[in-house]
């Protein structure tokens, strides 16, 4: 984990209604669960489904008093690879850091999509795993287990444990089963 | 007061969502709104607490904010605990009914989550609205963090109801209404006991005591009535101070109407209103670890204006730097002409004011650009005119 300034900075990359802004509120529930600090926020442009949309997450130690938006994140996820075309992705990754992208292409192809980029590319095909477990295209939580693996900066169980305190009020136990299920085929994923 | 043991409950939650949660501890008797982008996340919360049963309030979905007003007018001068929430457009509609509910001397408490104004239509964060308010006799709180919402929501109801002035707490629309912040919130009960049941001395139900509200005040008595309207609002320091002391004791959190950072030796100073002071604390961090003698001077109340504070800082600095997120057409940024105002009145003729304007429609702020701020400060390159940072 590498913290710059003392706070770890994550940013989302999705479509709106893709649920980054879910996963994000799990993380930030997490990270406060186990004693750390969290500021999480959206960018929100023309609010229709499917706009492009930008989600921060900065965790610390210490409270965290800057609000500016987050511009040299140390992880980026994107939910939607068609994203790579029309925003800087990988802006401000440094070598050593990751970008996780929910995709069906291989890492070479991504690499080769997104210039300049010499950092890690952990792809994962969220879309084909959500139809497995939960039959539709749900892919948040399969991302959110990904990024875990990835960062570590939250306990699996905690987030586990998090995602069933906000959600299974609200989409019933069934489908919250699901999601736990497809949060851990998201961390398991080579 | 005798002191209490302090027991803080930590939360992560929006600061729309924090007002939310100060409110149902506070438990309102009538909330009246017509929901407003960026205060969503406020009534969105609330809403939820009363259809579970945890509150007891009733919500009054009206027409329009004019109407959310005047529902409120019509509710406080019943005698019940009134809140609204609102933003942007939704503020000016109301604008006629705030001087009403003012003069009336309801104790309304009213949460913002400050937005940008049209035309061209924007829905981002900017003080536009709640500086186009300023002047309406209402009592102005701004909140730097969730924390400072839920604070200031408790306080806000408290200093209304004794002071008779109705109240608005204000967030930054987006960036602290729509933002997941760690607070820390006190147990219910510590609450409730701190707010107390809302008894109001002037019901116009309590029909042992008649009495007449609204009245026509002809040239011969309005007058008076807005000088003694004046004169109540300038003792609301008074109160603040009280109030603040006392929800000390039970939180352990220490409010002015004025927060001092680091001002004390500081030669340049920023100051500032809303959730731009964290990151410019960070700034004064950092150039103090670079032995530059900055400071930040946050304004927690804007109304009534805390000038005897103001000038005691005003008195140790070189030179100040004023930014603010309103355009002042054909005039100067409401935050700088108190400032040079307080400068004036105080014979601080030494010190140099400067006028920034920036995040106008939601446009980002950099802790970089704060730093140039100061390094123009520091180099003194002081222009006359206002200077936007774009």
């Amino acid at each position: 984990m590498n913290f710059s300034n003392n706070i770890f900075k994550i940013v989302f990359f999705a479509r709106a209604g893709q649920g980054a802004k879910s996963i994000a509120e799990v993380l930030a529930q997490s990270a406060m669960a186990e004693g750390k600090f969290v500021q999480a926020f959206s960018f929100y442009g023309p609010q229709r489904s499917g706009a492009p949309t930008k989600t921060y997450v900065k965790i610390s130690d210490k409270p965290i008093r800057n609000h500016e938006p987050i511009v040299d994140p140390d992880v980026a996820v994107v939910l939607d690879d068609t994203l790579i075309k029309s925003e800087n992705v990988a802006n401000n990754l440094d070598d050593d850091e990751s970008l996780i992208i929910n995709t069906i292409k291989t890492e070479k192809v991504i690499r080769k999509e997104i210039h300049d980029f010499k950092g890690n590319i952990k792809t994962i095909d969220a879309n084909m795993i959500a139809m497995d477990i939960i039959g539709r295209n749900y892919t948040n939580g399969i991302i959110l287990g990904k990024l875990i693996q990835v960062i570590e900066i939250v306990k699996l169980e905690t987030a586990v444990e998090q995602f069933k305190r906000i959600f299974e009020k609200k989409i019933g136990e069934t489908l919250t089963k699901k999601n736990i299920l497809a949060i851990e085929k998201g961390y398991d994923s080579l | 007061m005798k002191k209490q043991r302090i027991q803080n409950i930590k939360k992560a939650l929006t600061g729309g969502a924090a007002s939310a949660e100060a409110l149902r501890q506070v438990e309102p008797d009538v909330m009246p709104v017509y929901p407003i982008t960026p205060q969503t996340p406020i009534v969105e919360a609330f809403a939820k607490f009363q259809a579970d049963g945890k509150v007891d309030t009733e919500i009054i979905t009206v027409e329009s904010e004019h109407s959310a007003i005047s529902a409120c007018v019509g509710s406080s001068v019943a005698g019940a605990r009134t809140v609204t929430a609102t933003s942007s457009q939704g503020l000016a509609l109301m604008n006629e009914i705030l001087y009403i509910a003012s003069g009336m001397q309801l104790p309304i408490v009213m949460l913002i989550s400050s937005r940008a104004l049209s035309a061209p239509i924007n829905i981002h964060g900017d003080h536009s609205d709640v500086m186009g308010a300023r002047d309406t006799g209402w009592i102005q709180l701004f909140s730097e963090d969730a924390q400072e919402v839920y604070d200031n929501t408790i306080i806000g109801t408290k200093l209304a109801e004794e002071t008779k002035i109705p109240t608005m707490v204000i967030m930054d629309g987006f960036t602290t209404s729509h933002s997941v912040e760690v607070l820390e919130t006190l147990p219910d009960a510590v609450v409730k006991n701190f707010v107390g049941e809302y008894q109001s001395k002037n019901s116009l139900l309590d029909i042992d005591n008649p009495k007449t509200f609204g009245a026509v005040a002809l040239p011969n008595s309005y007058f008076e009535f807005k000088i003694a309207q004046a004169e109540i609002i300038d003792k609301v320091a008074e109160s603040y101070k009280k109030i603040t002391g006392e929800f000390e004791n039970i939180s352990g959190r220490k409010y002015g109407v004025i927060e001092e950072y680091q001002t004390k030796d500081a030669e340049q100073i920023i100051i500032l209103m809303g959730s731009t002071a964290g990151t410019a604390k960070d700034v004064v961090d950092k150039m103090r670890m670079e032995g530059k003698k900055v400071g930040l001077l946050k304004i927690k109340m804007f109304r009534p204006f805390p000038y005897r504070e103001v000038a005691k800082v005003l008195g140790k600095a070189r030179s100040v730097a004023v930014m603010e997120r309103v355009m002042p057409f054909g005039s100067v940024g409401p935050l700088y002409s108190e400032i040079v105002n307080t400068a004036f009145t105080n014979k601080l003729t030494k010190i140099q004011v400067a006028s920034y304007i920036y995040g106008l429609g939601g446009r980002d702020i950099f802790a970089k650009q704060i730093e140039k701020v100061f390094e123009d400060l520091i180099a003194k390159k002081l222009k006359e005119k206002i200077k936007y940072i774009q």
